[in-house]
């Protein structure tokens, strides 16, 4: 007990603490979040008027975000899986940040998610015995139950190994490994689930089809360990952590195939869809040239198409995949372009047409866009808090014997001096 | 001085209410005594914000009764009555701005003119021999957003056809299963209705309606006082709130105590028609056993209680 006390006192402390490049990034978080808080609470008092969502189009910048951030969240497994499956040392090392990027996710996501409800004071209705659970009829209901297990179990496996690094103890393999395996499983499930939301309804033709899952997963896939790449390469030049290099080429091998299965996915949809040329291809039509002369999310989706394109192809040529300069931008390439793909290109033309036709268009308003930049400050926030912790305790800098030092105050000047910012 | 005091208690009446409504559970798992309770509450709200007696009704669904509804798509004439009574009757909001309006019939106008000589033979292979395929690329009853509030000097018009739609309260409805709280449920006596209590403004139901049947109040619904109807019923046309799902519910508060729906009564030609499909001598069982009935996008097997038919 008084180990935890020690490890959670020394762990916040640790935290708090950093250089001047850690406070402006941290106070510049602060911001966007402040704006968002705003405008959520013009959405709670003025209603959803203030975006620009309206009956036809009832699912905008915050479901596709939602969607997105499930599929990052998913993404961690990628270093998961080679580190517990087929014991890759380089990513042994470097397991738990990939868990605290999926922790950071699924409350991204759950922010977007209290963004997106017409009455978010309303929620408890779906705690079960308090209100009512609609299990197993409703997806949505299935959503928040694989959501909220992989918010737990990444907890737990994560702060776990934290807390057996900080006291120096070792793991417990006997209940610590079958909770990681479950978690490999897990994450499958939280992009799987969500892609069933939307892929079960018949109403909208150009989310109905069986392929949603899969593509779901690999573009998962792809954008996650994308993020995952651009944190590493931040951290290996802000802090005394070194993460391998095999590390960093596996994740590029991963987003190699899982980005070319993406765009093979892709283009599977288009020919299906637009050879025949059904009426239920309208909202693939509308994405990619416009309908009745709208065409506002025509160069979205062409600019998408090219990202992930260009990006594939850098990712194929190893001499750019393994050229840590080149590397960033690649993952940018992708991780945008999927952004696009799996967010508005893919939430907003499921509304257009309506049902009985009507062809309408989605503009953001400025209220969503602050909500929106707000959401992904407060998940970087607590990103860079998580990371930074992580960062500390496998480093050593955190330990259970300079817990009781610390309190000197000696100690934290001298980890604030190594964690110079270190996001 | 007496409007004044008047003024304070109504809201502090509206305060209590309101706070008390917060904590209320899902009607239909109440017990009669609690619903009773929450009506009378809702009765106090109403009647303090729009100044008038209005009542709360709670008349249950009775036995041996089915709704359903037929229509015939050969006499409707386009003239909307149906749209603008069910708006007075039903309390919809009536802003001027878009999402402030809301109208639970549609009045589909279709085009003779897709299906006219000059446009019928673009079949054959043009050019380098690519089949273009007929009128193809004018989809039959696609149209820009708000042309269906179409306001024609004199209906019918010569050359469009209508097609009114609403909640097809389905038998098997999409709305129902998505539903994370089960909020939006089929009633014993047919019609799908939604505790707006209850709603979570989650949205899940409007994508998966066929119909576009469901609206979203974005905002606090703009409804007058000397317009609201006071006759109401808990899960039919009592007012709304903000960031809650709403629909067509065959106007309960009038179904129930054996009337018309509002818009079945407003009707100048008779092409809508109302009743009990348990009784083999109702208008509509009698339409269902004689004349040519369809039902809109069968094949999505919702089984929708809302029959068209023509002579």
């Amino acid at each position: 007990m008084e180990k935890l006390i020690g490890f959670t006192s020394d762990y916040i402390r640790y935290v708090l603490i950093g250089g001047q490049k850690f406070y402006a990034w941290m106070g510049f978080l602060s911001v966007l979040i402040a704006a968002a808080l705003y405008g959520f609470y013009l959405q709670n008092t003025e209603g959803l008027i203030v975006t620009g969502m309206t009956s036809q189009i009832h699912e905008g910048l915050y479901f596709a975000n939602l969607v997105f951030l499930v599929g990052v969240a998913a993404g961690a497994v990628t270093i998961v899986f080679p580190a517990y499956v087929y014991h890759h040392k380089g990513m042994h090392e470097v397991t738990v940040l990939g868990e605290m990027l999926a922790i950071s996710a699924v409350i991204m996501v759950m922010l977007f998610v209290f963004a997106h409800m017409g009455r978010p004071d309303r929620l408890w209705h779906m705690i079960p015995y308090i209100g009512i659970y609609n299990m197993p009829g409703s997806m949505l209901a299935w959503d928040v139950l694989v959501l909220n297990g992989y918010l737990l179990l990444n907890f737990i496996c994560g702060f776990y190994y934290l807390y057996a690094k900080y006291t120096g103890g070792k793991v417990n393999n006997n209940w610590f490994m079958p909770l990681v395996y479950i978690s490999i499983v897990w994450a499958l499930s939280i992009h799987t689930v969500t892609a069933f939301l939307i892929s079960t309804l018949p109403a909208r033709p150009m989310w109905f089809h069986s392929m949603m899952p899969i593509r779901f997963i690999v573009t998962a896939f792809a954008a996650g360990p994308c993020l995952i790449i651009l944190a590493f390469l931040i951290i290996r030049k802000n802090t005394r952590m070194w993460i391998q290099d095999d590390a960093i080429n596996l994740l590029s091998t991963i987003i190699t195939w899982c980005l070319g299965i993406a765009l093979f996915l892709t283009m599977s949809e288009i020919v299906v869809e637009l050879y025949a040329r059904t009426e239920h291809a309208n909202g693939l039509y509308y994405l990619m040239f416009g309908l009745h002369g709208l065409t506002s999310l025509v160069p979205w989706f062409w600019s998408s198409l090219a990202f992930m394109i260009i990006g594939f192809v850098m990712f194929l040529v190893p001499g750019i995949r393994t050229n840590y300069k080149l590397l960033p931008i690649a993952c940018v390439l992708a991780f945008s372009g999927i952004w696009i793909e799996k967010g508005m290109g893919l939430i907003v033309p499921g509304f257009i047409p309506t049902p009985i036709g009507e062809v309408t268009e989605y503009y953001p308003t400025l209220v969503e866009v602050l909500v929106t930049l707000g959401n992904w400050a407060a998940g970087f926030f607590i990103l860079t808090i998580l990371l930074k912790g992580a960062i500390g305790i496998l480093l050593g800098e955190v330990k259970y014997e300079s817990g009781t030092a610390a309190k000197s105050g000696d100690l934290a000047g001298s980890s604030q001096a190594a964690a110079v910012g270190s996001k | 001085m007496g409007a004044a005091a008047l003024m304070t208690m109504s809201d502090d009446a509206k305060a209590a209410t309101e706070w008390a409504e917060h904590f209320q559970g899902n009607y239909r798992l109440m017990t009669p005594e609690e619903k009773a309770e929450a009506r009378t509450r809702l009765e106090r709200r109403y009647s303090a914000e729009y100044g008038k007696k209005v009542t709360v009704d709670g008349t249950e669904a009775q036995p041996g009764v089915l709704m359903g509804y037929a229509l015939n798509v050969r006499k409707c004439i386009g003239c909307r009555r149906c749209v603008k009574a069910c708006v007075e009757e039903n309390n919809q909001s009536r802003g001027k701005n878009p999402g402030e309006r809301i109208e639970w019939i549609q009045v589909l106008r279709m085009e003779r003119g897709e299906f006219a000589t000059d446009k019928m033979n673009h079949g054959y292979p043009e050019g380098l021999g690519i089949q273009v395929g007929g009128n193809a690329y004018t989809p039959a009853g696609q149209v820009l957003e708000g042309q269906y509030r179409y306001e024609p000097e004199a209906v019918p018009e010569k050359d469009a056809t209508y097609m009114p739609i609403a909640c097809m309260q389905c038998e098997k409805p999409p709305c129902v299963k998505v539903c994370p709280v089960r909020t939006t449920y089929r009633e014993a006596d047919g019609p799908v209705v939604i505790d707006y209590n209850w709603c979570i403004g989650c949205r899940m139901c409007m994508s998966a309606c066929p119909y576009w049947a469901r609206r979203i109040n974005l905002t606090n619904p703009v409804l007058p006082k000397e317009e609201m109807n006071p006759v109401t019923h808990y899960l039919g046309n009592r007012p709304r709130m903000r960031g809650v799902v709403e629909k067509c519910h065959w106007c309960l508060q009038r179904t129930r105590k054996g009337r018309y729906p509002a818009c079945v009564e407003v009707c100048p030609v008779g092409a809508r028609k109302f009743g009990n499909l348990l009784d083999p001598e109702s208008e509509v069982s009698l339409i269902l056993a004689r004349k040519n009935v369809f039902r809109l996008k069968a094949e999505l097997n919702t089984f929708p209680k809302f029959f068209y038919f023509y002579d």
